[in-house]
């Protein structure tokens, strides 16, 4: 994750409370969304960016995850997001973000 | 996905862009505080 958005996910932290965000992506492979996991929770893997040692603890989802896609309207879902879903192979992404999850 | 959660959305150019996700959750009923879409080219 670029350090801007570190720097802008550490500013609402700050405002609203890690404890009442939650992080949605929108990757299309699975390489580098541990990543995104990890920073978010434990903290910048690469000891560079502003959440470097900032554990927040937030959780992790993927827009096409069951737990997320499943709540998206009808018709919007199919506007919107089917034909992502039939390109990007959620299954790896979503055990990720699951382990993730379940480690907070 | 738990309700009454502030969401930050990070969307990917080559995947799902943060304006369609934040258009898709706000329907869906969630308060999207941020949108960005990444892109690693």
């Amino acid at each position: 994750m670029n350090f801007e958005n570190q720097g802008v996910i550490k500013r609402l932290a700050d405002q609203y409370g890690p404890e009442n965000l939650t992080v949605v992506l929108g990757n299309g492979e699975a390489n580098g969304v541990e990543v995104f996991a990890e920073t978010v929770t434990e903290g910048d893997p690469s000891y560079a960016g502003p959440l470097a040692g900032v554990a927040l603890k937030i959780p992790v989802y993927h827009v096409l995850e069951e737990e997320v896609i499943s709540e998206v309207p009808d018709q919007l879902r199919a506007e919107k997001l089917q034909l992502s879903s039939l390109v990007i192979d959620i299954e790896p992404m979503h055990q990720v973000l699951e382990t993730s999850r379940l480690k907070l | 996905m738990q309700r009454g959660k502030k969401i930050i959305v990070i969307g990917e150019r080559d995947g799902v862009p943060g304006p369609v996700i934040a258009e898709c959750l706000e329907a869906a009923g969630y308060e999207v505080v941020f949108q960005v879409t990444e892109c690693f080219v």
